[in-house]
């Protein structure tokens, strides 16, 4: 099948918002594009829409395909699966991106198995290998709780699909020369696209900083059940400006909430500094910062696997060192 | 209303043992040898959820699985925790399929029990994590579904209500059965296995379907029918400075700050 040398991205909005992940994607397709000798496309379903698609133009997409019902405000997955899979089967873009978020995940494997081609989930980096015939996309994955990484190729099929972690690429930066095209679709449904309806969408968006867009972050582990909680920790990123995050058993001791979470089926997080503070250190937990950039961890066990991930490694009782850690911190 | 209720379960390495997975230096194969199997998490909270719904109403829960002969213990496991019957799909020729290839045999295994009101997959697989094969056993099967499901409602008339988790909240949709659920952990607290159960599991029936007892293209099947390729397996390389502290608290603590002061990091 030969494609038309495009990379395509889903760009989910919810509420009338572009998620960030669906922007830093856009950043990676159009380095893939350049790659390839090919150019971008995004395709944004939803509602009274045309100011997000305007949007994408500024952040540098070739191509907008808009398709805007009221009907399409919130994720349908026939719908969406239907209208997106028919485009891709008409156009045949080389490479297709959607954001691996929780709804991402849903749309991106119905598209796949309906135009038949192969897709490759949660990517943790994604590369062009240009020394064949046409351009293969290497998708890296995290395998087996993230201490393995696998390479996954789609070779004989098209589009080559991947959802992508959020985090991976930065977003591309904003200007009001794009030049891109926005083209309106024709939006036909019918009720086989409703067989399941979603009615509503309740979100509670968070206030204060995110462990995915702070400069410092500090995270919590088990280990910080002998202080009865993160209440210290809250203390030290407060006194450091820092964004509080925790590993998976701190979100099952409901400590933190599901979007704080660090690690492979969390969230990956590149901060200037991390501080990591009674987590042992386990792959699925520690894959989700290998793109921090400094790593202080604090445990009290010598061997914790912690200590072969950290740049500075403090070996103590987290009761002792939180509070002198504050202390000193606010002496200046 | 009687339901005819499939559950899609998987065995996977123990996530406990994923530190002990390691890579043959010398031909970069995947050692887990050591490592035991258990069955995927989260399916046991998608039998607990096909059994309240057979119990609510009435009908049948028959189990399905791909893999190889061993994966025979976790069918086992939904049988003793109530399920009716157990399906696995054993073949040579099933073997190294990705996701689309997993779920079209998957999907061929439930046609063969079709009619189905409705049929549960665990969200994902704590080996691969993909949470492709619930949503694509779906889409070959021309069924609608719902993923990440946290709460679900199942309505006499055949309707049901679902909520679906999204990032920093959740969605309600509507739909008609039948349909594909893939559950969340939250969505029950499973059961756990009786001596009665245990003791059932001699009355069960247990079926082995192989390559000629589903209705499959070979095309579509194992490596043959997977769009995907792996490609270099490597570990994954987290490279610090390793300066590891031990003494004094107020020391250790200092030494840190005027290393991150230095670096115009605080």
């Amino acid at each position: 099948m030969s494609t038309n040398n495009e990379v395509w991205v889903w760009a989910e909005q919810r509420n009338g918002r572009l998620m960030d992940v669906s922007l830093e994607i856009l950043g990676k397709a159009t380095e893939l594009a350049g790659e390839i000798g090919g150019s971008t496309a995004a395709i944004l379903l939803g509602d009274d829409v045309q100011g997000l698609a305007e949007e994408l133009v500024a952040y540098g997409v070739g191509k907008v395909y808009l398709f805007s019902d009221r009907q399409l405000a919130y994720y349908q997955s026939d719908a969406y699966t239907r209208l997106i899979s028919e485009l891709v089967e008409e156009k045949k873009p080389e490479i297709m991106l959607l954001g691996a978020t929780t709804i991402g995940m849903d749309l991106a494997p119905s598209v796949a198995a309906r135009v038949k081609t192969g897709l490759t989930a949660h990517s943790c980096s994604l590369e062009i290998d240009n020394s064949g015939n046409k351009p293969q996309l290497i998708a890296a994955v995290p395998g087996w709780g993230g201490g393995m990484i696998v390479n996954i190729l789609c070779p004989d099929h098209t589009p080559q699909m991947a959802t992508v972690s959020p985090g991976v690429s930065e977003k591309p930066v904003r200007s009001d020369q794009g030049e891109g095209k926005i083209i309106s679709m024709d939006v036909i449904l019918n009720d086989s696209d409703f067989r399941v309806r979603t009615v509503e969408m309740v979100e509670q968006l968070p206030e204060g900083i995110q462990i995915d867009e702070a400069d410092i972050v500090v995270s919590g582990g088990y280990g910080m059940k002998s202080a009865g909680g993160l209440e210290p920790l809250k203390e030290l990123a407060e006194t450091l400006g820092a964004a509080l995050g925790g590993t998976r058993p701190v979100l099952d001791e409901g400590w933190i909430r599901e979007s704080s979470m660090i690690g492979v089926s969390g969230k990956i997080i590149s901060p200037k500094l991390l501080f990591s503070i009674g987590a042992s250190g386990a792959n699925h937990y520690s894959a989700g910062f290998t793109k921090a950039g400094k790593v202080v961890a604090v445990n009290n066990d010598p061997k914790a696997a912690i200590f072969d991930l950290c740049d500075i490694g403090i070996v103590g009782d987290v009761n002792e060192i939180i509070p002198v850690l504050i202390e000193k911190l606010k002496e200046q | 209303m009687s339901l005819n209720i499939v559950v899609c379960v998987k065995q996977v390495a123990n996530p406990d043992y994923f530190s002990e997975i390691t890579l043959d230096p010398e031909t970069g194969a995947i050692q887990r040898e050591k490592v035991p199997s258990v069955l995927n998490p989260v399916d046991e909270n998608a039998i607990e959820e096909a059994l309240r719904l057979r119990e609510k109403y009435s009908g049948k829960v028959t189990a399905i699985s791909m893999g190889p002969p061993q994966a025979k213990e976790v069918l086992d496991w939904a049988l003793t925790l109530g399920a009716d019957e157990a399906i696995l799909l054993c073949d040579r020729a099933f073997a190294a399929g990705d996701t689309l290839a997993t779920a079209y045999v998957l999907a061929a295994g439930i046609k063969a029990i079709c009619p189905v009101d409705i049929i549960f997959c665990g969200n994902e697989a704590v080996d691969g994590a993909t949470q492709q094969v619930g949503p694509q056993i779906a889409e070959l099967l021309g069924y609608p579904h719902v993923s990440n499901v946290k709460e679900l409602i199942v309505n006499e008339n055949k309707t049901a209500l679902a909520t679906r988790i999204i990032e920093y909240g959740h969605l309600k949709i509507e739909a008609n059965l039948p349909v594909l659920v893939s559950v969340s952990r939250e969505i029950n607290e499973p059961r756990t296995a009786t001596a009665e159960g245990i003791f059932s599991l001699m009355d069960k029936v247990f079926t082995t379907w192989s390559l000629e007892d589903v209705k499959v293209d070979e095309k579509n099947i194992g490596l043959t029918g997977s769009p995907t390729r792996v490609g270099k397996v490597y570990e994954q390389k987290n490279e610090r400075q390793r300066l590891i502290l031990e003494g004094a608290p107020e020391e250790m603590v200092n030494t840190t700050i005027e290393k991150l002061r230095q670096e115009e990091l605080i």
